[in-house]
Formats: C-alpha cells, sequence, structure tokens
C-alpha cells in the first residue's frame, strides 16, 4: 500500500471516529479501564513474587537441640539435615557463638550478660535453609521428628500464607484479565460494526470502482487500533500517577516492604500494555469486519 | 470489449426465476449501445454480470478478453477499474463536496494526492461543473447531481461506462445534457452501455439498440429506435 492510501485510510478512520464519538469514547474507556486492571494485577503479581523472594531469602528453620546431646553428636547431625529433600544448607551454631551474637546485639556491658555470668542458657542450634519457601514447612516438619532436636520454629504461617496468596493473585488476575480483555474487545467489533454500517454507501462506491480489499479494510482497522492504543495510553498514565504515588507512600510509611521500583520493568509493562491495546483494537475490527463487511 | 456467450442467469429463490436466458452479445470498443425493454426484462441484471457482481449460472463473459468466470477473488478490483458506473439515483455521498465525492474514486485506486488535485477540476470541468467544486450534493440540482456521477465514473479513465437509467429522474432538456456529454465521452473512445426507458432518446440518438424481453434479445440493430420499425 502506498504512503499516500495510508494518509487516506487515517484520515476515513479518524474522520468516522468523531462522526461515531460516543461509542469511540466508551470503546476507549473500556479498554482503559481493563488494562489498568491488568496493569495493577500484573503489579500486584510481581510485587508479591518479589515480597517472597525477598522473605525466602531470610526465611531459615532454627533447629533447637536438646541439652544432653554431645559437640560430637551435634557436629554429626550436619550430614542428617543436609539429607533432607529441600535443604540447601545447614550451619551449626553453637551455643557460645550464640551467646556471642547475644551479647553484640544488646552490647557486652548489658544487664543482661551482667545477669547471666558464666552460665550459658541458649542451646545449640542449627541454621537451616531451603531451596525455596515450599520446602520450608515439610523440611520443619522432618527434622521435628528426628532424635536429638528439640524444638523447631520457623515463621509457621506467614510462609504459607504469602504462597496461597501469590496463586490467588494469579488466578483472579488470569480471570479479570480475560473477563474485562473479553468486554473490551467486543465493545471495540460494536464500534466498528456501527461503523462499518454507517459507512456502507462509501463501501459499495469503493467497490465499484475497483478498490482491492485491503484498501476498503485499512481505515476500520486503524479505527480499532487507535482506539486500542488511546486506552492504553489512558492505562499506562492512570498506572504510572498512581503506582508513583503509592511507592512514595510505602516506602514513606512502611519502608521495610519491598516494592519493585525498578524502571526497565514497570518500562517493559507499559510497552506490554500499549502492544496489548493495539492488538485488542486490531482483534476487535477482525472480528467484525469478518462477519460485517462483504467484500 | 463486452462479449457473453450463451449466458443464462436464474435465481434460486423460492420459485426459479429465470432472469436472462441465452444471451450472446459483442459490444466492440467504442460503440455506443441502448439497452431497452419492460421492467424485469434483465437489463438491470446484465449490467450486474458486466461488473460481475454476480456470476452467470451458465456461460461465459470477457471484458477486454478476460474471463470474468476464471478469474481470482484479487482480479476483480482490477477488472472493475475498467468500467465506470452511473446510476439513476446517483449515490454520491451526502456528506462531502462535489471535489470530495469525485476524488473519493480516485483516491480509492490509491492514487497520489497531487495527481487527485490536478485530476479531479480537470473533469468536474468537462461535465461542466467547476463552478460547483465546493457544493454539498443537497445544493445540486438532479442534473448538477448527474453531472457529479458521470464525472466520478470518467475520473480513472475506463474503458467502459455503464449507466443504469441516467435520465430516469430527470426532465427531457437535463436529460438532453447528460446524454450530449455522456456522447462527447463515447467520442474519446470510452465504450457507453446504457440502460434506458426514454424513448425519444433514443430514437433521437439513432444508435445501437439492444432490446430484451423476458431475459432474451429479441433485436439488436445498429442505429435501431426505442421499438421496432416492422
Amino acid at each position: 500500500m502506498r504512503l499516500s492510501s495510508m494518509g487516506y485510510a487515517l484520515r476515513d478512520a479518524l474522520r468516522s471516529m468523531w462522526r461515531n464519538k460516543f461509542m469511540s469514547m466508551a470503546s476507549m474507556a473500556t479498554v482503559a479501564i481493563s488494562l489498568t486492571i491488568l496493569g495493577f494485577a500484573w503489579l500486584l503479581v510481581v510485587n508479591t513474587q518479589y515480597l517472597t523472594t525477598v522473605m525466602e531469602a531470610e526465611l531459615e528453620i532454627n533447629v533447637y537441640l536438646k541439652d544432653e546431646i554431645t559437640r560430637d553428636q551435634a557436629v554429626q547431625m550436619k550430614s542428617a539435615f543436609a539429607q533432607i529433600p529441600g535443604v540447601a544448607e545447614a550451619v551449626f551454631v553453637p551455643k557460645e557463638e550464640g551467646l556471642k551474637s547475644l551479647e553484640e546485639r544488646f552490647g557486652g556491658e548489658s544487664e543482661l550478660v551482667r545477669v547471666l555470668g558464666d552460665s550459658n542458657p541458649l542451646p545449640d542450634v542449627y541454621r537451616l535453609k531451603t531451596v525455596d519457601a515450599e520446602h520450608v514447612p515439610p523440611a520443619a516438619a522432618a527434622v521435628l521428628g528426628m532424635p536429638g532436636v528439640d524444638d523447631v520454629r520457623y515463621g509457621k504461617g506467614l510462609v504459607e500464607k504469602l504462597l496461597s496468596l501469590t496463586q490467588w493473585l494469579h488466578m483472579f488476575g488470569v480471570i479479570a484479565i480475560l473477563a474485562v480483555g473479553l468486554a473490551a474487545v467486543f465493545l471495540i467489533a460494536t464500534t466498528i460494526r456501527i461503523t462499518v454500517f454507517a459507512r456502507r454507501r462509501e463501501v459499495a462506491i469503493m467497490k465499484l470502482v475497483g478498490a482491492t480489499d485491503w484498501y476498503i479494510r485499512w481505515p476500520f482497522f486503524l479505527e480499532g487500533m487507535i482506539i486500542g492504543l488511546v486506552g492504553a495510553l489512558c492505562a499506562v498514565l492512570c498506572i504510572f500517577v498512581v503506582y508513583s504515588q503509592l511507592v512514595k507512600n510505602i516506602t514513606m510509611t512502611v519502608n521495610f516492604l519491598p516494592v519493585i521500583t525498578d524502571s526497565s520493568v514497570i518500562t517493559s509493562l507499559y510497552q506490554t500494555l500499549l502492544l496489548m491495546g493495539a492488538s485488542l483494537g486490531a482483534l476487535g475490527s477482525a472480528i467484525s469486519l469478518h462477519r460485517f463487511l462483504k467484500i | 470489449m463486452i462479449q457473453m456467450f450463451s449466458v443464462s442467469m436464474t435465481y434460486n429463490a423460492e420459485v426459479r426465476v429465470t432472469a436472462l436466458s441465452d444471451i450472446n452479445l459483442h459490444i466492440r470498443r467504442g460503440e455506443f449501445v441502448f439497452i431497452v425493454g419492460p421492467s424485469g426484462a434483465g437489463k438491470s441484471t446484465l449490467t450486474r454480470l458486466i461488473i460481475r457482481e454476480e456470476l452467470p449460472t451458465k456461460g461465459q463473459i470477457m471484458i477486454g478478453g478476460k474471463s470474468l468466470l476464471r478469474m481470482r477473488a484479487r482480479e476483480i478490483p482490477y477488472v472493475r477499474r475498467k468500467i465506470g458506473f452511473i446510476f439513476q439515483d446517483s449515490r454520491l455521498l451526502m456528506d462531502r463536496t462535489v471535489y470530495e465525492n469525485v476524488a473519493f474514486a480516485m483516491e480509492a485506486l490509491e492514487m497520489p494526492r497531487n495527481h487527485v488535485k490536478s485530476r479531479v477540476p480537470a473533469v468536474l470541468e468537462m461535465v461542466g461543473l467547476k463552478d460547483k467544486i465546493n457544493s454539498y450534493p443537497h445544493q445540486l440540482s438532479g442534473g448538477q447531481q448527474q453531472r457529479v456521477c458521470i464525472a466520478r465514473a470518467v475520473v480513472n479513465d475506463p474503458l467502459i461506462i455503464i449507466a443504469d437509467e441516467p435520465t430516469g429522474n430527470l426532465d427531457p432538456d437535463t436529460s438532453w445534457e447528460i446524454m450530449s456529454i455522456l456522447s462527447a465521452i463515447n467520442k474519446r473512445g470510452t465504450t457507453i452501455v446504457t440502460v434506458t426507458h426514454d424513448r425519444e432518446m433514443v430514437d433521437r440518438l439513432k444508435r445501437r439498440v439492444i432490446a430484451l424481453e423476458n431475459g432474451r434479445i429479441v433485436r439488436d440493430e445498429e442505429r435501431g429506435g426505442y421499438q421496432s420499425e416492422t
């Protein structure tokens, strides 16, 4: 197709959008809403994933050994821990070291250390790291059943909750995206259908004078794609404003909560949204052209 | 230019309707042909077959030596470019100016903009509408609208012009104007096929007349009249 024909197509697309401005705006709004939901759902998912990985890295199982275990026995347990599925690393922390770190934390001259004197009430401890968060609960259960283990502590409950939250968000995200995306495609298809109907005389004349099928289709395609793109642009703007404000608020108030601020991640989200907007538009047009534009 | 060999057309509605049966026709380059006959004789079907809006049930149709039946779908637009069409009800786009209506036909063939800009006013001058270039169709009389339609049909320089009752809604004087424009176009070598009910026009112009009745050619006379002289 010639460049000047592209110009004609663009002019015709804009002309019919203007003629159908309310319908066009409604379609743009639907695209904007669906892509905004999509964008936030995606941000929520990647942020929880990010949160999980950050927490996973800090997550460990503390294994408290019984008092009667001798130092030799304790050291030998390392290989037994290492054999538990999902355990990546087992670090032995003898009670002296535990006391030392306690002293460091509270300061050598503190009341606590003075009261304790020479006695050390702390047990020997193993710190286990697992491959990932999912392995924490079963590994902990396995360790608890082993002889010589007095108690096991980990962020019980928290890990499970975090995992199910991520999974749930994934599911919610996918369903929401599908539902609203479908609505957007449907509305664009309706808009294009109305446009095809409004321009049926023009189409008939174009056919009669011998316009090629693609010359006839292009303006409708462009119209759908412009609607999709403008909708996506609104969504990107909305997400940009709200998310940057959100990040600012979170870092100011609950700064221990890790949030993604990596601009390359965010930019790729914006690019994806714009691409999806154009694709939704093209898809909507294609459906209508296929059904209503018999050429 | 236009050849038909044993062309038949039946519409398969609830009852089988035979619109054309066993039509053999040869219209040569540069001819001016009237197609006459009562309503329902098959005149419109004939024009629809020529622009390949429909395919015949039987027979062969050739336009400029190309078979319309053996043609691939994507070739159809290129055959239609050889044919200009004029309707009784002009079929202009009411929300566009005279210029835009004519330019539209050129744009549809993806002509470059500067070519359109120079060609459209020239064609409008030929049909005598140069001063109406920025008017809208509703501001024009019936005859003027029909002239816009002619301009639109000739702007792409077709080899053939098919005019379906071009003077059907016009008074005799205006009809004559339209016909003289068509004659002028014919003098430049364009083949013209006019479907008409206008007895006086046909008798006055003395051109080739093809008369249809009940889907058959009942008469084909060079320099004939509206009705058979016998």
